[in-house]
């Protein structure tokens, strides 16, 4: 199963490096990872999207807990949570397209953020699906370049990974 | 005052009382060498290959509760030393590695002799560091030993590049650290503990299974007193032994591809299980899903949550330090109105004789042709008093001495479980001797092994290491030859040791004494002889059976009552 995944961790050198490498190591799944750091400058948030049967995903919770630059992990998935991912995507854009285009990037609460003769380059958010969805309504043929973050992930309400 | 970089070195090993350091000296770490040089407190051990300093300070670490410590140069210095590490943190041993690095302001450049340190240590490591400010050494090297002394012991590294062991910073040694996302368990919840409890006293057939963490934890006490209580079978993992003495009457020796049958079969059928520091490893369960085609509960008291349901799932997870979960499992015990079930545990005994009579325990047909080995094993045992630091390789000889010298102390069985490596022995012998002066110490090692790290007769010369090294030599690499025997059609595809040395000239080249050992008739009278030399480096070549195999044999993957006993064959 799907599992989104965050932690918080030393905002360190390496600390990333600890953890891509559990990863790859253990011969867990990495769908996205997301990393920056926090309002304390001392802390990065990371939020992984992985997935594997639940004996799995307790030991990926278990590995990452033992890593010494992690201070803090909360399996999302375990309760309500948002998840939104940004994506930057530039569509050729020529003739009668640039209307339908436009409108399209409207109906999916995209912005248009940049524009040239023949492209539109446009900013979504969302969850992973509805960017998906953007794309295949768009159409491959059209679609020139896309960017996406990777789900960054925050529990509803009071569920709230601090320290 | 100002110290430099080195000078905090020293002062900070000082601090943490360490008596011993193994290293090889380098150009990244001269400045620290320099200050090794100006004091007398930290005493050097200068091994010939930085692979064996690790062995050393694991071995160092592995016989008494002290962490080891090794100093090793930067690039191929640090590279050598890998095995050693992950070696360890396979066994969780407690160590702090050493490492010089390249100035800081050439990282990066594919500077002369660097590596990345820190990268290529990662996996093997239980956490490491560099640093980049002579300041942060005191805080680094505190931590270091804090990491790898607490919770789940492990090796930890700290990088030190030249320049900044040669600045200054002032200098002092914090009285404690904490790490904020670091809380290594302590006592065990006492709701669980009750609940184990319960479930042991309710058991028909209680089965205590017990791990390297004994050792390591020191709970060999607790564990002892705790199955006398419940009058239940214990068996040991390889890294277990000596946790649980083997004389005595409720051990049903080693467990998992080479233990004993009753070991296998109780572990197998019993209705209750206690896991305790151990980590039920593919050696021990080579087959999970035939595991667990028995019903029965499992309790797992484990001091890493993530050694907990990794393989086998369990009924009652229990995260805490052992000595002191045992103890508040005794202490419930004892206050307890209810015992054993005696009449159940008097028809679980008799199965479980059965299965003794009926695996024959360790047994082995002798012969006065041909040197056995298990009768090395067996009369070293007896010459020793079962009282010595035995050392060992990784083949068949490692498993001889596992089942045959019956360990009846923790930490005097020292062996590289989870990593298997060969020319761990003569090494490790040295940091266990350098640590118990005085005390009997042997390597039990095969004629592939001791090649590994043979150069390290040259060491004990220089510290006059009276280490006794027995090899069993049957001029193949046995363990292999063995696997190609039964899973390969015979094939011993480079598996002959050919072109040997005349192992007693060597040891004579490297000044110490050297034993031939061709006939059985010679085997007690030598080893007599070598243990009498108390002073003397001994090394014993015994020409052994070459065609021995280890017995009883689980093959990879069977299920634990899928075994290969001397006489199936
Ligand atoms: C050739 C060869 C053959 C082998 N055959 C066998 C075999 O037949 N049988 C066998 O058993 N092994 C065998 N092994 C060894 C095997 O590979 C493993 O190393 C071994 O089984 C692991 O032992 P363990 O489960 O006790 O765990 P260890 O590796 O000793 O781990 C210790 C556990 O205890 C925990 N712990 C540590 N300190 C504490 C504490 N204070 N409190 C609580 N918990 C703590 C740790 O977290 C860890 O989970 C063989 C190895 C080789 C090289
Ligand atoms: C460094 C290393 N390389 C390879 C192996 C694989 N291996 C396991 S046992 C063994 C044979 C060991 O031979 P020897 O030391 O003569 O012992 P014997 O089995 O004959 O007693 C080998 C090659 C290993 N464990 N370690
Ligand atoms: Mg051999």
């Amino acid at each position: 199963m799907r599992h989104i995944i965050s932690l918080l961790m030393e905002n360190e050198a390496g600390a990333l490096s600890r953890v891509a490498g559990l990863f790859s190591a253990r011969g867990y799944n990495i769908e996205s990872l997301t990393v920056a750091p926090t309002e304390d400058p001392t802390m990065s948030r990371m939020t992984i999207v992985t997935s594997g049967s639940d004996a799995v995903i307790e030991q990926i919770n278990k590995q990452l807990n033992k890593l010494v630059d992690v201070v803090a992990v909360m399996d999302l998935s375990e309760g309500e949570h948002l998840e939104r991912e940004l994506m930057l995507v530039k569509i050729r854009a020529k003739g009668e397209d640039r209307d339908e285009l436009k409108r399209m990037a409207d109906i999916f609460r995209g912005r248009i953020i940049d524009v040239s003769n023949e492209t539109y380059t446009i900013e979504l958010t969302g969850a992973g699906s509805k960017l998906d969805n953007f794309l295949e309504a768009v159409g491959r043929e059209l679609i020139l370049e896309t960017v996406r973050t990777g789900a960054s992930g925050i529990g509803r309400g009071d569920r709230i990974l601090k320290l | 005052m100002e110290l430099t970089g080195a000078e905090i070195i020293i002062r900070c090993l000082q601090e943490e009382q360490v008596e011993y350091a193994f290293g090889y000296p380098g150009g990244a770490v001269l400045f620290i060498y320099d200050e090794l040089f100006k004091q007398d407190k930290v005493k050097h051990i200068l091994v010939r290959h930085e692979q064996a300093a690790v062995h050393a300070a694991d071995g160092y670490a592995r016989s008494s509760d002290k962490v080891g410590v090794a100093i090793v140069t930067s690039g191929p210095g640090l590279t050598n030393a890998v095995t050693g590490i992950a070696t360890a943190y396979m066994d969780s041993i407690p160590m702090v590695i050493i490492s010089g690095q390249v100035p800081t302001f050439a990282i990066g450049e594919d500077a002369f002799q660097e590596v990345d340190a820190v990268g290529i240590t990662r996996p093997c490591v239980k956490h490491n560091f560099l640093v980049k400010d002579p300041k942060d050494i005191a805080e680094t090297i505190k931590k270091a030993f804090y990491l790898a002394r607490t919770g789940r012991p492990g090796p930890v590294l700290v990088d030190i590049p030249k320049d900044v062991s040669n600045q200054k910073a002032v200098f002092e040694y914090p009285e404690s650290v904490s790490i904020r996302s670091y809380h290594p368990p302590g006592k065990a919840d006492s709701t669980q503990i009750r609940h184990a409890a319960q479930m042991l006293l309710e058991a028909k057939r209680p089965m205590i299974y017990a791990g390297g963490g004994v050792v390591q934890g020191d709970a060999s006490l607790q564990l002892i007193e705790l199955v006398h209580l419940l009058g239940a079978p214990c068996t040991n993992t390889l890294m277990g032994l000596g946790g649980f003495p083997a004389g005595d009457n409720q051990f049903v020796g080693m467990l998992g591809m080479h233990g004993t049958y009753e070991a296998n079969m109780a572990m197998q059928h019993c209705d209750v299980l206690l896991a305790v520091g151990a980590r039920f490893d593919d050696r021990v369960i080579g087959n999970v899903a035939h595991f667990a085609e028995v019903p029965r509960k499992i309790i797992h008291i484990d001091i890493d949550p993530s050694s907990i349901a990794k393989r086998v799932k369990v009924d009652l997870p229990i995260v805490a330090d052992l000595k002191l979960a045992l103890g508040e499992l005794l202490d419930v015990l004892k206050s307890s109105k209810q015992k054993p079930d005696a009449a159940e545990l008097a028809s679980w005994w008799k199965q479980v004789n059965e299965w003794r009579v009926k695996g024959g325990g360790m047994r082995y047909k002798n012969s006065t042709e041909v040197i056995k080995p298990q009768y090395v094993i067996e009369t070293l045992h007896k010459i020793t008093g079962g009282d010595a630091f035995i050392t060992s390789d990784v083949g068949q000889h490692q498993m001889w001495a596992a089942q045959y010298y019956k360990f009846n102390k923790p930490r005097r069985w020292i062996n590289s479980g989870g990593l298997g490596t060969m020319g761990f022995g003569l090494p490790a012998a040295m940091g266990v001797q350098l640590i118990n002066p005085g005390e009997t110490v042997a390597c039990v090692t095969g004629e592939g092994s001791i090649q590994m790290n043979i150069q390290e007769l040259s060491t004990c010369k220089q510290f006059r290491l009276p280490i006794k090294v027995l090899a069993l030599n049957n001029r193949y690499l046995g363990m292999v030859r063995q696997w190609q025997e039964f899973f390969h059609g015979n094939r011993y595809s480079e598996s002959y040791m050919d072109a040997l040395p005349d192992f007693v000239k060597l040891a004579e080249a490297y000044g110490h004494v050297g034993m031939r050992i061709d006939n059985p008739a010679d085997v007690e009278p030598a080893i007599k002889e070598a243990f009498a030399r108390k002073d003397d480096l001994v090394f014993m070549d015994f020409r052994t059976d070459s065609t021995e195999n280890v017995f009883p044999m689980v093959p990879g993957g069977k299920g634990l009552s899928e075994v290969i006993l001397a006489e199936d064959l």
